[in-house]
């Protein structure tokens, strides 16, 4: 006899599987964006989980801003290649060539900003309908009240005050023409439910999330990989120094973190004793206060 | 049981060194960690503050949240730092100061992790209320100690029996300014209990706390030595909610045909869905509705791994013994427990819109995975949320109103009670124009 009772981490992976066969259900041409970061990770394992043993029935979107980690992108093509998935690549260099997109410019120049054009023009060429996000609403403060089906206009814009209600696990994904929606499958996980359901289940991630020794310097307090995108000041002194990522972004506003963890049971510890968010290292959240929110009501995922 | 998960079976070549074996992971604490979604009403400072208080003292608020909070704060000149700019994230929110839709927040001990609905507690957002109710396994009312019960203890006290909520913790608030008196908290305990005898809740619990100073929220405090009751973190911690979900009444809606075609799996015909109740075994005799057709389940499959079961909340794979036309819609249920089939659906309903309900109206209705349309046949009653009797005179639908109506719907639906079971028993209504979600339904 036993009590039918699931952990936290099973009932989560139900619950994104179940959402995620929602949207292949409610929707013609879905797809994932995949920027070869954790949380994109494990949406793309559960959704092989969701319907084996066919393949997942919807492409991988990587938006490439030109500015990624080396080992992002290996990873990237070698999980493509293992599991023949589709991969569409939207490139942020093209929309800057093709004048629809205005490069930063100065120290801290970003294309953070620019993957918006990107990624509403690759969403618009392939007719996709609904982008499936890794988002989490415990990363930021505006991502706490994004619904799981998030309803977009036909510009692409999110309106926070005009949400649809979502109760039970009843999704609606109705639209009209042009309009199309982001889902977020992994919605109520925190990033200690990540880590700790990619070492229950095993799940390859990027090494750059594992300590190793590589060039950084210093900006503003955070520590940045060094590369041939990044402009450095004057006083700004490359060494080398045994970092990892806590989260894989752009590699121009992704800070490293001084560590030593080199194996997932390590990277929990430290989850579990830090003390600042995981994206307390992302500048492009500091910005302002409303930072992301602004961003989502443009487009931004 | 479900067993073997996470068996190593892909390499990348890109994986880091350091993680090359796994480690039994059964040894981890966390494996035994389950998950309770509560909410919280109440609509003055206290509900901000207690969350605050329980985020703060497990520990759940980082370093660069609390510089950015006591940055807002000084910001808008508030003298202490304000916890509740921790859970108000839109900017309208901000500058208003007021919670206007529902924002989860999360947080973990070494028992459990949770989930907090926090939805505003004025009525002009009972919508989102009853959100933010709908998958809660438990609700905390506060009640404030010199103020006692008021109209928005009936009201939350009201939603939450209604979205079946099976647990409700009063928490008497602001001891500390009643001089953590005894005979306060006895007095509102048993005006609680007259009053919310005549709610169907299963289980109601009272405990007495002071959120701003942390009397009996995390930590007991010593100034009420009287009380022997938990405190409202080991309460949440330990309060049992396996038996919650209805493990009798087999229901498995049908969301997606898995049919791989290829040469491996060329005959794979399987039905994915999650569980909505009762337990599926291999073996198993199951009916498909509409169809009535019976067969046996033959396998259970959960990704790539086999299983003898399957129970609710889990998202499964089921092939049957039969070939029978089953799609998106259909609902797999036991055959000695059958639901309800019917075009005809008395629910109460709690409206969204702006635009009234209209009699006679005409929308779309999607319950469990199914699709249909219906018209509204007749609006009932309304309910006077705030006195928990029924209105008199018009029974319009307006937004944030809860009343009892007819529906028909255009095909039949395959449903339980609510009480019974909250996910074959639910539904939401959509406007057929707009697209919009109006409505939120549970049967009868």
């Amino acid at each position: 006899m036993h009590s039918y009772r699931l952990t936290h981490l099973k009932e989560l992976e139900s619950e994104s599987i179940h959402i995620l066969r929602e949207v292949a259900a409610q929707f013609e041409n879905p797809a994932l964006l995949f920027s070869g970061g954790k949380d994109s990770i494990v949406c793309y394992h559960l959704a092989r989980k969701a319907f084996f043993p066919s393949k997942v029935p919807f492409p991988l979107v990587h938006v490439d801003t030109g500015h990624n980690f080396a080992e992002t992108i290996a990873f990237r093509d070698a999980l493509v290649k293992e599991h023949g998935a589709t991969l569409i690549v939207g490139s942020v260099q093209e929309s800057i060539d093709q004048g629809r997109a205005q490069e930063e410019t100065g120290y801290h120049a970003s294309r953070n900003k620019l993957q918006t054009v990107t990624l509403l023009d690759t969403l618009e060429k392939h007719k996709i309908d609904c982008a499936i996000g890794g988002g989490r609403r415990d990363e930021e403060k505006a991502r706490a009240k994004e619904r799981v089906f998030s309803h977009r206009d036909e510009f692409g814009q999110w309106d926070p005050k005009n949400q649809r209600p979502e109760l039970w696990n009843l999704y609606n994904g109705k639209k009209r023409p042009g309009e199309h929606f982001r889902a977020f499958p992994i919605s109520n996980w925190t990033e200690m439910d990540v880590w700790q359901y990619i070492l229950l289940e095993n799940i390859a991630i990027p090494n750059i999330y594992f300590s190793h020794e590589r060039e950084v310097f210093d900006r503003d307090g955070v520590i940045y990989a060094n590369s041939d995108f990044m402009r450095l000041k004057p006083e700004e002194k490359p060494y080398q120094k045994r970092v990892r990522f806590r989260t894989i972004g752009d590699m121009s506003c992704t800070g490293a973190v001084d560590s030593p963890a080199a194996t997932l049971e390590e990277i929990i510890e430290e989850v579990a004793s830090s003390r600042v968010t995981e994206r307390g290292s992302r500048q492009d959240d500091k910005r302002s206060e409303a930072a992301m929110e602004d961003r989502k009501k443009e487009g931004y995922f | 049981m479900v067993t073997g998960y996470g068996a190593p079976k892909h390499h990348h070549p890109k994986r880091a060194n350091g993680n090359k074996e796994m480690k039994d992971t059964s040894t981890h604490g966390y494996l035994d960690m389950d998950l309770l979604r509560f909410t919280t009403g109440s609509v003055d400072d206290g509900k901000s503050t207690l969350i605050g208080r329980l985020l703060y003292d497990t520990k759940q608020i980082f370093e660069d949240q609390m510089e950015a909070v006591t940055k807002a704060s000084a910001k808008r000149g508030n003298g202490d730092v304000d916890l509740s700019l921790l859970t108000d994230g839109l900017r309208a929110e901000r500058e208003q100061g007021i919670t206007i839709d529902v924002a989860y927040r999360y947080f973990a001990t070494p028992k459990r992790k949770f989930i907090i609905a926090d939805t505003p507690g004025h009525i002009q957002y009972t919508r989102n209320m009853v959100t933010g109710a709908s998958t809660a396994n438990l609700a905390i009312i506060l009640v404030d100690a010199r103020k006692g019960i008021l109209e928005q203890t009936c009201r939350h006290s009201f939603i939450a029996a209604l979205l079946g909520i099976p647990h409700v913790v009063f928490c008497i608030n602001k001891m500390d300014l009643v001089d953590y008196s005894e005979e306060v908290f006895e007095k509102l305990q048993k005006e609680l209990e007259d009053f919310s005898s005549k709610l169907e809740v299963r289980d109601i619990r009272f405990i007495p706390i002071s959120a701003l100073k942390g009397d009996m929220v995390v930590d007991r405090g010593d100034r009420m030595p009287w009380y022997q009751g938990p405190t409202l973190m080991y309460l949440l911690e330990h309060i049992h909610i396996a038996g919650d979900i209805n493990h009798i009444d087999r229901r498995f809606p049908v969301q997606y045909v898995v049919r791989p075609m290829t040469n491996e799996h060329h005959d794979f015909r399987g039905f994915a869905g999650r569980v909505a109740g009762g337990v599926f075994r291999q073996g198993d005799t199951v009916q498909v509705l509409p169809s009535g057709f019976e067969s046996k389940v033959k396998s259970i499959h959960i990704g790539e791994q086999r299983s003898m079961e399957a129970f609710a909340p889990q998202s499964v794979v089921l092939t049957l013994a039969d070939e029978i036309d089953i799609s998106r819609g259909d609902m797999i249920v036991g055959a000695n427990s059958l639901p309800e089939s019917s075009q005809e659906i008395d629910a109460m309903i709690c409206w969204f819109h702006e635009r009234p309900m209209q009699a006679n109206g005409k929308y779309a209705i999607k319950h469990t995975s199914r699709d249909a349309r219906c018209v509204v046949k007749e609006i009932k009653y309304r309910m006077d949320i705030s006195t928990l009797r029924k209105a008199d005179g018009d029974p319009t639908l307006k937004m944030n109103d809860i009343g009892r109506v007819h529906l028909r719907t255009t095909v039949p639906l395959h449903f339980d009670k609510y009480q019974r079971n909250r996910i074959t028993g639910s539904f939401i209504l959509m406007d057929e124009s707009t697209n919009e979600t109006v409505a939120a339904g549970m049967i009868v």
